[in-house]
Parts: structure tokens; C-alpha cells; sequence
């Protein structure tokens, strides 16, 4: 039953699997020291901001809107945090809950303007994200914090799963559960899938805007929470350009920009990816601007892919006038 | 007499300063299905909002359940039972079809557990009361139209329906796929189920209707029982005109045809096509969906190449590989689906009639001449007599019938001698259906061949010189208009 009626989404995620299996194959043959647990672990480590961004970047994207300004988030929420514990002190669950709850007042500011402005939100999130990133350097002066206290940066891990791939791992999971298995995530998938027939079906159009941006605004705080856990300085400037990056893994893993479409298991099977590309490029000694290049024709290769399957499947199609 | 589930007395609504409605009564028993008919903008719309509470009436009331109210609210006309499907349908393409029937479950609930097994039953057994089948775990973008219909008339049974108003609901469907939806509308009433079929097609009307509710004008032309309405007097009720159906001769022998094709053959789509239209002659060409014929209407406006056979305009054989090249020899194609395909609906009515001949407007440099660019423009609208104040008007904001007008102006700018018309009134009213009769009827007698592709064999009957009929890729027949009834031809037609 379930195979024969496979979705296109889950089609696209069989052969992002498959491409997933033959790159790790590669690397594992050709790059020295690939294979190692240690490399691996760390591999999934050093990704693991991506991947937390990437949770609420999917959310924006299924609802039908678009949210440029996670990574400037992540740096404001950051930097703010950052600044609390040093001068107040705390612990992991203060932490946590001022990040989550500063990145998420952000996101739902993205929201209230592209709801009351009617806006395209690709416009209004490139704007909050030049406001939200320069106004940080310029309050800052661009200094880096690097005081942060000693409990902050202890590197903790259960069964040598490392503190970050530990929380990348919980958002996605909650991500999953929220899209898949609540009503709020069918409403969600409603909203990106036809608008005005979810308001006339009775959803609150206003409230689930200001929840999926809200949640990508979450996300966006805690990933810069782990970032600065990882690197151990709070930076205005550490995370300017992972927004790109962040689409581009989402993207790769099935979502659709039309709003709609897009799985968690997708998108981390693009985030894998791009993750071993980068790390067994390195291993193997290419230089480190080839990853860029790769990165662009794996994209425009797996688009390609998923627009000639969609073809296929509209049987040639209507042709168009 | 039951009792009425839902009535309007003397209800009047305006936008601005014109009148949509004006003391228009309306009353809906339970269990009937109850057609409301009328042109294009006779209020129809209005009085459907009114009904969903989405619109308030400036004066009269109405009763619900025998309980007067001034006006209603959305949230009270959905808790009378009342539901509403828009021509739009409303779906989530995204959804599976179990999702979008039983959505209301999610609605208002953001926190509750998604239940997909409940869910899958409770679609089931919808279907089932409905007695129609559709894959309950695909997406509904892949559904055909006509099963997304189904789809939206069971989301409505799955809350507690009492009254389903559909608007249009035929409008884009085959035949055949009509049937069923008339079918599933007689299952409706059988279960008790009171049905407002607002819609177009007189025929649907006559064999599914009840009653009938014609309005003209904002105004009640009246309401009818549907015993004994014959299909003429329907039409006249709706127009406020006494038809004139007159059967058409053939036009003169002698001339020599401008389009001629011979053995044409394409894999999987039609084969052994001969036909020849001559300069004067409407030429009809009916089949059902998938016979055929607008694949062979795509291959004559050069979209899709022949395996076999030859095409020849004047005698001369010529190979029609783009439809850059048909457009060069002549040939003007007005898509089934204008919508989408025909016309750039943001865009002005100016800009739309002109975007086939820009290279005949431009003067030095290439650059658009405005008063050749006027010129042409306004030649045309007068020409198609479009009622519209100016020709900057975005073309979303007119009615279908005057949309097409623009296509047809797109087209006839090339100056084309032979004009393919597929489906040209699928979704327009009676009224403006006879004023693009009347406009073909002219550009036939100016010489220009028409081939008419429909799925309404009264219209090509009524409307074309010959009929041929198209069966699974091949014509199966050609007809006299005089020679044979409408129920001959749609025979024919379905054998």
C-alpha cells in the first residue's frame, strides 16, 4: 500500500538517500581517514548549527513564506545571551530559554510585518536581516565577546554524541513531530499548500504566521546558542552568509519555495550531504574554494532531477500555449 | 409543503452606487436541489455570499430554520449546515484526498495529535455515503478536476451538511464526468441533503433541478418548478429574448479549401485524419475528452509535429514545426483553457490584443508606435463590441465572456484565415455565449474558415456547417446540422 502510493516528496528523498549512500561510498574509498567514527561524529558536529537553522527555515518554507533573516537572528540572540551570562551569571536552562525566547520575539517581529504590510516576506526578511545585522556591528563595534563562563563552555556529550549534535538532533525531532503529527503542522502544510482555503476552513491565518516565523526565530536563537558553545566567543559577525547555505540544504532536501512541500528526513539527508561533501573534499586535500563550485552543480543537478521526475509523472503534460 | 430550510424575502444589496440585488426572494426546501440560473453578474454571486454570511444584505431578511434574521454570519450559516463550494474548490493540491475531506479536524485544534488512520476511515466512509471512490492517500494536485469536485463535495459531507451550494460546478467538466457529478447530487437529496446548483449549462440544470430560480438583473425573473420547462423557454427566461436558433446551410461549393489535411497520423493521439475547411465555412468537430481532438488542434497550430500525413494551406503542402510558423501561414488557435493559457490576466486589455502582432506595431528603432498601438486597439474592441470603458483595464476584471473577446482580438490582430476555437464558451452565460455566436457568424461571412472544437453537440449543430464526429483518434462521421437531431449526433458522439 504505502510504496504505491510513495509521494513525490518521498521519491525525492529515496534518491537524495541513494546520493547520500554513493557520496559516502566515494569518500570512504578515496579519502583518508573518512571512515573514522571520530571524523564522522565531527562531521555531524560541525553541522550541527546548520541543521538547527535548518528545522525552522523548513517550517517557514512549508507555511509559504521564506525567512532570510534566521542567520542574523542566530548573531543577534547570540551576541545578546552572550552578554547576559557574562555579566549576570546563570546556568544551561536560562540559557537555552533566553535564546529561545529572544529569537523567537525577533521571528514573530518578521511576522507581524509581512502579515500587516502584505508584503512578500522574501522583501521583509532580507530588511530585518540588513537591520538586525548591522545595527549588532553597530552598537558593537564589531567586538567579539570571549569571556564566556567556564560551565558555559565545558564540552559535555552522552555516549560521545557531542552536546550539539544532541540538540541539532532534539530540534529536528520536535520539528518532525510538530509537522507531521500535530494538527498545528497540518495546518501548516494547509496554509503553504492554498491560503484562502485555509481561511475558509477556519484557520487563524495571523496566528500560524506568527508561529512559523516565530519558530524559525527559535531555531535561529538556539543555533546561535550552540554556535558560540562551539566556538566559544560570541561574534557579530559569526554566522553573516549561513542564511544561503541554510536554504540551499533545505532546498536540496525537497522543500518547495511555492510553500507546501518539504520533510524533515529530507532535509537532513541535504544537510548530510553537503556536510560530507565539504569534509571529504577537505580530507581528500582539494582546496577549499572547490566546495563552493560543487555545491552549485549538486544543487542544480538534484533541482534538475526533481523537475524531470515531476514532468515524467504529469505524463508529458498539457503543453502550454 | 415542508417547511423551507433557508429563504430570502425581499433582499437588497449594493455596491457603490449599483444594485446587485433588489427585492430578491429566494427559498430553498429541504432535501431539493434547486438551480439558480442568470447571466453573468445578474447577482448570482451576491446572493450565494449573502447565504454564507460572507456578504449583508442592505435591506430584507432572511429566515433560517423559520427564525428571522437581518443578516447572517459566516460562523451562523456553517452552524445551519449551510456549506459552500466556490468554483475554486478550496483544496490543498498538497493534502492527500483523506486529508482535505476530513480538514476540519485540524482546524482550531493546533494542539491535537494527527489521527491518520481515523481519518482514512472516516474519508472512507464518506466516499461510500457519496458512493464514489477516489485514492485516499494521493495528493489532490494530481486528482483530474473532476475528481477534485468529489473531493470538495465530500469535505462537505464530512461536517453535517444540510444544504451544499456549488457554483459551477460543471463549468470545466466533460460530459461525462458531469454525469457523475449529477449523479453524486441525486445522492445528496436522496440522503436528504438540499443542493443550490448555480450553473451555465441549461442541460445539467433540466435533468438534475427541482426548481429553478432565474435571476436578471439583481432582479427575480422568477421561480419555477423543473417539471415541463422546456429547454427554450429556459433560455429565454435567462436572456429576457426569445432565441433565435436557425440552422445553418452550407455555404456555396466551388471554392476551393484554404486548409486542407490529409492521412494525418500521431502516435497515441489520432490517426488518419482527413478534413477541409473553405474559406466562409464553420466546420464543428465534437468528440469526447481524450478523442482526440484538441491533440490534432495542437499539431494543426504546429505544437506538436505529425507522424504521418500532410497539412496544406491553399493547396500548397506546408510543415507546420512551431507555432511561430502556423501563425506565419495563417492559423489562429484559442485555447480550451483561456485561463491560463490564452491571456495574461494582470495585464490591460490593450496590452493582451496586441502581444501576437508587436513586431507590426513597431516603427524605428523597433520601438511600439502608441498611435498604431491605439489604432489597433481600438479597432478591435470596437469590432468584438467590448463593453468596457477603457482599454487599460486589467483583464481579470472582466466576465468571461468579454475575456474571450480579448482572445479572439489577440488572434484576429494576426489577420489569421483560418481560426481554431476550441471549446470557445466552456464558462459562459447564455448571453454572451450568442454574442460570440453572432461575432463568429460574421468573421465566417468575411470569409475567414473556423473550425469549432466542443464537447456541446448542440452547439456545433447550431453553430457550424458540418459536423464531424471524432472516436478514439479517428472521425467516425460527418453531419448535416439539418440532417440530424442533437440526440442523434450525441449518439454518435458516445458510441
Amino acid at each position: 500500500m504505502r510504496e504505491r502510493l510513495a509521494t513525490l516528496g518521498r521519491r525525492h528523498e529515496g534518491r537524495l538517500a541513494l546520493l547520500v549512500l554513493v557520496c559516502a561510498g566515494f569518500f570512504a574509498a578515496a579519502a583518508p581517514g573518512f571512515r573514522s567514527p571520530g571524523n564522522l561524529m565531527n562531521l555531524l558536529e560541525s553541522h550541527a548549527v546548520l541543521g538547527i537553522l535548518a528545522a525552522g527555515l523548513l517550517v517557514v518554507l512549508i507555511a509559504g513564506g521564506i525567512d532570510i533573516s534566521c542567520a542574523a537572528i542566530a548573531a543577534v540572540s547570540q551576541y545578546v545571551v552572550a552578554l547576559c551570562l557574562i555579566r549576570w551569571g546563570g546556568n544551561w536552562g536560562l540559557a537555552l530559554l533566553l535564546a529561545v525566547g529572544f529569537g523567537s520575539a525577533l521571528g514573530v517581529v518578521n511576522a507581524v510585518l509581512v502579515h500587516t504590510l502584505r508584503a512578500p516576506p522574501v522583501i521583509v526578511t532580507i530588511a530585518t536581516m540588513t537591520f538586525y545585522s548591522s545595527m549588532l556591528l553597530f552598537c558593537t563595534g564589531g567586538a567579539t565577546l570571549d569571556e564566556l563562563p567556564d560551565w558555559f563552555t565545558l564540552k559535555l556529550s552522552i555516549l560521545t554524541v557531542p552536546l550539539p549534535v544532541l540538540i541539532a538532533g532534539a530540534a529536528l525531532g520536535m520539528t518532525a513531530f510538530m509537522l507531521h503529527r500535530l494538527s498545528l503542522g497540518r495546518q501548516i502544510f494547509a496554509l503553504g499548500g492554498n491560503p484562502e482555503a485555509a481561511r475558509r476552513m477556519g484557520c487563524n491565518i495571523a496566528g500560524l504566521q506568527c508561529f512559523v516565523y516565530g519558530f524559525s526565530g527559535a531555531m535561529a536563537g538556539l543555533a546561535g546558542l550552540v554556535q558560540a558553545y562551539r566556538v566559544e566567543e560570541a561574534a557579530p559577525g559569526a554566522m553573516a552568509g549561513r542564511e544561503l547555505d541554510v536554504l540551499a540544504a533545505v532546498v536540496l532536501g525537497g522543500a518547495s519555495l511555492t510553500g507546501g512541500r518539504g520533510t524533515v528526513s529530507g532535509t537532513v539527508l541535504g544537510i548530510v550531504l553537503l556536510a560530507m561533501l565539504r569534509n571529504g573534499l577537505t580530507l581528500m586535500g582539494v582546496s577549499s574554494y572547490a566546495f563552493g563550485w560543487v555545491t552549485g552543480v549538486v544543487l542544480l543537478l538534484s533541482m534538475a532531477a526533481a523537475s524531470a521526475s515531476q514532468w515524467r509523472l504529469r505524463n508529458g503534460g498539457r503543453h502550454a500555449l | 409543503m415542508a417547511a423551507s430550510l433557508v429563504e430570502l424575502l425581499d433582499v437588497s444589496r449594493s455596491f457603490g452606487g449599483t444594485r446587485a440585488l433588489s427585492r430578491v426572494g429566494f427559498a430553498v426546501r429541504p432535501g431539493e436541489v434547486h438551480c439558480l440560473a442568470g447571466e453573468n453578474g445578474c447577482g448570482k454571486s451576491t446572493l450565494i455570499k449573502i447565504i454564507a454570511g460572507v456578504l449583508s444584505p442592505d435591506s430584507g431578511q432572511i429566515v433560517l430554520d423559520g427564525i428571522a434574521h437581518a443578516r447572517l454570519t459566516p460562523a451562523a450559516s456553517q452552524a445551519a449546515g449551510i456549506r459552500i463550494i466556490y468554483q475554486d474548490l478550496s483544496l490543498f493540491p498538497n493534502l492527500t484526498v483523506a486529508e482535505n475531506i476530513c480538514f476540519h479536524r485540524h482546524a482550531g485544534h493546533a494542539g491535537r495529535l494527527v489521527n491518520a488512520r481515523a481519518a482514512r476511515r472516516e474519508a472512507g466512509a464518506v466516499m461510500d455515503r457519496l458512493g464514489v471512490s477516489l485514492p485516499l492517500d494521493k495528493t489532490v494536485g494530481e486528482l483530474p478536476i473532476a475528481s477534485r469536485q468529489l473531493v470538495a463535495i465530500c469535505r462537505t459531507l464530512a461536517t453535517d451538511a444540510r444544504l451544499v451550494v456549488m457554483d459551477e460546478p460543471t463549468a470545466s467538466l466533460t460530459h461525462k464526468e458531469a454525469d457523475a457529478l449529477l449523479a453524486s447530487i441525486r445522492t445528496l437529496r436522496a440522503q436528504g441533503i438540499a443542493t443550490v446548483l448555480v450553473s451555465h449549462r441549461l442541460d445539467d440544470m433540466m435533468r438534475i433541478g427541482d426548481r429553478i430560480t432565474v435571476l436578471r438583473d439583481g432582479a427575480n425573473a422568477g421561480s419555477f418548478a423543473m417539471a415541463g420547462m422546456s429547454r427554450a423557454h429556459l433560455a429565454e427566461l435567462i436572456t429576457g429574448q426569445s432565441p433565435t436558433a436557425a440552422i445553418k446551410a452550407r455555404p456555396a461549393g466551388g471554392v476551393p479549401p484554404v486548409l486542407e489535411v490529409r492521412g494525418l497520423s500521431r502516435g497515441g493521439e489520432y490517426a488518419d485524419i482527413s478534413l477541409a475547411v473553405r474559406p466562409g465555412e464553420i466546420l464543428g468537430l465534437t468528440g469526447r475528452l481524450g478523442s482526440g481532438r484538441t491533440e490534432l488542434a495542437l499539431t494543426l497550430f504546429g505544437m506538436n509535429r505529425p507522424d504521418a500525413g500532410d497539412i496544406l494551406l491553399d493547396g500548397r503542402p506546408v510543415a507546420l514545426d512551431s507555432c511561430r510558423a502556423a501563425i506565419r501561414e495563417g492559423i489562429g488557435y484559442v485555447s480550451e483553457d483561456r485561463l491560463s493559457l490564452g491571456l495574461v490576466m494582470p495585464q490591460s486589455i490593450a496590452e493582451n490584443a496586441i502581444v501576437t502582432v508587436l513586431d507590426r506595431l513597431c516603427g524605428w528603432f523597433g520601438l511600439i508606435e502608441p498611435r498604431r498601438r491605439a489604432a489597433t486597439v481600438a479597432h478591435w474592441i470596437g469590432r468584438l463590441q467590448l463593453r468596457t470603458t477603457t482599454a487599460e483595464r486589467p483583464v481579470m476584471e472582466l466576465s468571461g465572456g468579454n475575456q474571450q473577446r480579448v482572445v479572439l482580438a489577440k488572434w484576429l490582430a494576426t489577420r489569421p484565415r483560418v481560426l481554431i476555437l476550441d471549446s470557445p464558451t466552456v464558462g459562459i452565460d447564455v448571453g454572451a455565449r450568442a454574442g460570440l455566436y453572432r461575432i463568429m457568424d460574421e468573421l465566417a461571412a468575411e470569409g475567414l474558415a473556423i473550425l469549432l472544437i466542443s464537447d456541446e453537440v448542440e452547439e456545433v449543430r447550431q453553430q457550424a456547417h458540418r459536423v464531424l464526429v471524432m472516436i478514439g483518434g479517428r472521425i467516425k462521421g460527418e453531419f448535416a446540422p439539418a440532417g440530424v437531431t442533437d440526440d442523434q449526433l450525441r449518439e454518435a458522439v458516445n458510441a
